[in-house]
């Protein structure tokens, strides 16, 4: 047994090792330190609590080393199996785990609020008096906000699962059906911490969970990457509310750091995509709402040009940079397109590649994705520090991406994506666009880009045509 | 002078840390923008501490069984979260390789 003072310093230590676990990624050379830190300061976080609150019974040891083992080991199989496409599914799963936890964990302290120190206890008669007000209220919404986040992350996974269609799924009156159950949470809220009644407890849990699904709902497959960062954000400010209701400073600081690292990284996605918050919230984008195309131009001719075209070309390139897409990791053309930089680079050309903020289905997804395909992250680079290099390279080689390009952002107002910021390949020499056929980008929007002079389309799949161009580079 | 209630150093830790964040996130690389959320991920199943809590309380004192079942739950799905959640930021880590 140690002092509640002690604990109190441990937790503190545990979350200065968890802020220090976000301050090491902001160089991949420090980040794995980092994530070290975070692992040291979890450990500390449990045995503190183990030390502070030893149970004293057989059974609960049992149960905690039997839930740490089951969970553990769960948690360890996924880490170890998910394929780095599937990133994104793993981090919504995580987040409605997270939820799922400070629901259960809420409910634990209102069934037993003695052990969780927010009642009072007649040190004679060992009676516990009813739960603090304020205890009630942290309650409440780190349970509301939980609910919320848990049936809010199991729609994104499904969504980006594919279990569930990525369209926007509108229902009439959505926009009301929200207030009223908004409206009808701060009443139990306020019900609850006027009664103490456990009922109300679990109708917030209830509509809470009703909430997360319906808002999720409608929006559209292209806002999952702010969807999943926003849920981020909810996480932690549900595992703050949680954190008061302890009085505990590990859970305090790491909601904080969660919470605003959810907020930033939904700002980062909505910027750019050049989408306010409100819109995304609202939903319904993302759906076959692309009637800006206007069908006419479909007939003006492209040029088309095959895998030996473009190993010419790029042979001959003093400087390359190739734009990766969602795409090409669907297609897992990766390791081709890595293979090919490779030869290139034997060449004597200089390659770079050029990412996108929401070039795949989550914030930093497609930097993952070409660092597993062994690419150095230091030939990486974000949009606005390569922008302006594309009027000195000979080739842009876009790959799976097809909006990011779509100069039509910055010049048609009319335009579902204008405003938004893309990538300017069509100021490099040549063009090379690989796309299985004519079909319009997520946002449904068709992109001029095609049509131009310097554009030279190679149609077919990313995997088999990289491929193509590294044998026909071989020779 | 009254005392002031503990909840508003609480408080006060909170709003600070949310300042900490805001500056700390913000200087993370947008290339590690995906191992920042599942490390968050992991960091925030500290909510552990809460289910141990729960896990332990002692049937005689407090009777209560329900909050050891909750507590049970919780306790599985944080610690899901803790070691995949480190686990496959540290993998995702060790993919990050300079030019060389």
């Amino acid at each position: 047994m140690i002092s509640a003072n002690i604990a109190a310093l441990l937790y503190l230590v545990s979350g200065a090792l968890f802020i220090l676990a976000l301050r090491g990624l902001s160089n991949p050379r420090s980040a794995r330190q980092g994530n070290l830190f975070g692992m040291i300061g979890m450990g500390i976080a449990i045995v503190t609590t183990l030390a502070v609150a030893a149970p004293s019974d057989w059974l609960s040891w049992l149960l905690i080393i039997g839930g740490l083992g089951i969970g553990g080991g769960i948690g360890a199989y996924m880490a170890r199996t998910v394929k780095m496409t599937d990133m994104p599914q793993l981090v919504a799963a995580f987040h409605s785990l997270v939820g799922l936890a400070a629901v259960f964990v809420a409910a634990a302290a209102l069934y037993a609020p003695a052990a969780f120190n927010i009642a009072h206890v007649d040190p004679a008669t060992g009676h516990v008096g009813p739960i603090h007000m304020q205890a009630l209220i942290e309650m409440s919404l780190g349970v509301a906000i939980g609910a919320f986040t848990f049936t809010g992350s199991v729609i994104a996974f499904a969504k980006l699962n594919g279990n569930m269609s990525g369209k926007p799924i509108i229902l009439p009156a959505r926009h009301a059906i929200h207030i009223i159950i908004g409206v009808a949470l701060i009443g139990l809220v306020w019900a609850l911490t006027a009664t103490g009644d456990p009922l109300y407890f679990w109708l917030i849990t209830i509509l809470a969970l009703v909430l997360g699904g319906l808002m999720i709902i409608p929006i559209g497959g292209a806002d999952m990457p702010v969807v999943v960062s926003m849920l981020n954000s909810y996480s932690g400010w549900a595992a703050a509310g949680i954190g008061f209701t302890l009085g505990n400073t590990a859970l305090i600081i790491t909601g904080a750091l969660v919470g605003s690292s959810g907020a930033i990284l939904s700002y980062i996605m909505c910027k750019a995509m050049n989408r306010s918050f409100i819109s995304v919230i609202l939903g319904g984008f993302g759906g076959d709402s692309g009637t800006a195309a206007a069908a006419g131009e479909d007939e003006r001719p492209v040029k088309q040009g095959a895998a030996e075209d473009a190993a010419f070309l790029m042979k001959n390139a003093g400087k390359v940079i190739i734009v990766p897409g969602y795409g090409m990791a669907v297609a897992q053309a990766q390791h081709a397109l890595r293979e090919m930089a490779d030869l290139l680079k034997q060449e004597g050309v200089t390659v770079k590649y050029a990412i996108h903020p929401v070039a795949g289905r989550m914030p930093g997804h497609m930097n993952v994705l070409l660092a597993e395909a062994n690419v150095p992250y230091d030939e990486v680079f974000e949009l606005e520090d390569i922008n302006s290099e594309f009027a000195q390279s000979d080739v842009a080689f876009v790959i799976g991406a097809n909006d990011v390009t779509n100069p039509s952002a910055k010049t048609d107002k009319t335009s579902p994506i204008y405003g938004m910021p893309v990538l300017n390949v069509e100021d490099a020499g040549t063009v090379l666009f690989i796309k299985r056929g004519m079909a319009a980008g997520y946002a449904g929007v068709q992109n001029e880009l095609f049509y131009r002079d310097n554009t030279m389309m190679l149609f077919g799949d990313a995997k088999k045509m990289t491929e193509e161009i590294v044998k026909a580079l071989g020779h | 002078m009254d005392t002031i209630d503990p909840f508003f150093f609480q408080l006060a830790i909170f709003v600070l840390a949310i300042f900490v964040g805001y500056f700390v996130v913000w200087s993370v690389t947008p290339a590690l923008h995906t191992p920042l959320m599942s490390v968050t991920n992991a960091i925030s199943s500290v909510i552990v501490v809460g289910a141990l809590l729960a896990v332990g309380v002692h049937l005689a004192a407090d009777g209560n069984w329900i909050s050891k079942a909750f507590g049970f739950i919780a306790l599985v799905f944080a610690s899901v979260n803790i070691f995949g959640g480190f686990l496959v930021t540290q993998r995702m880590l060790a993919m990050y390789k300079k030019k060389g």
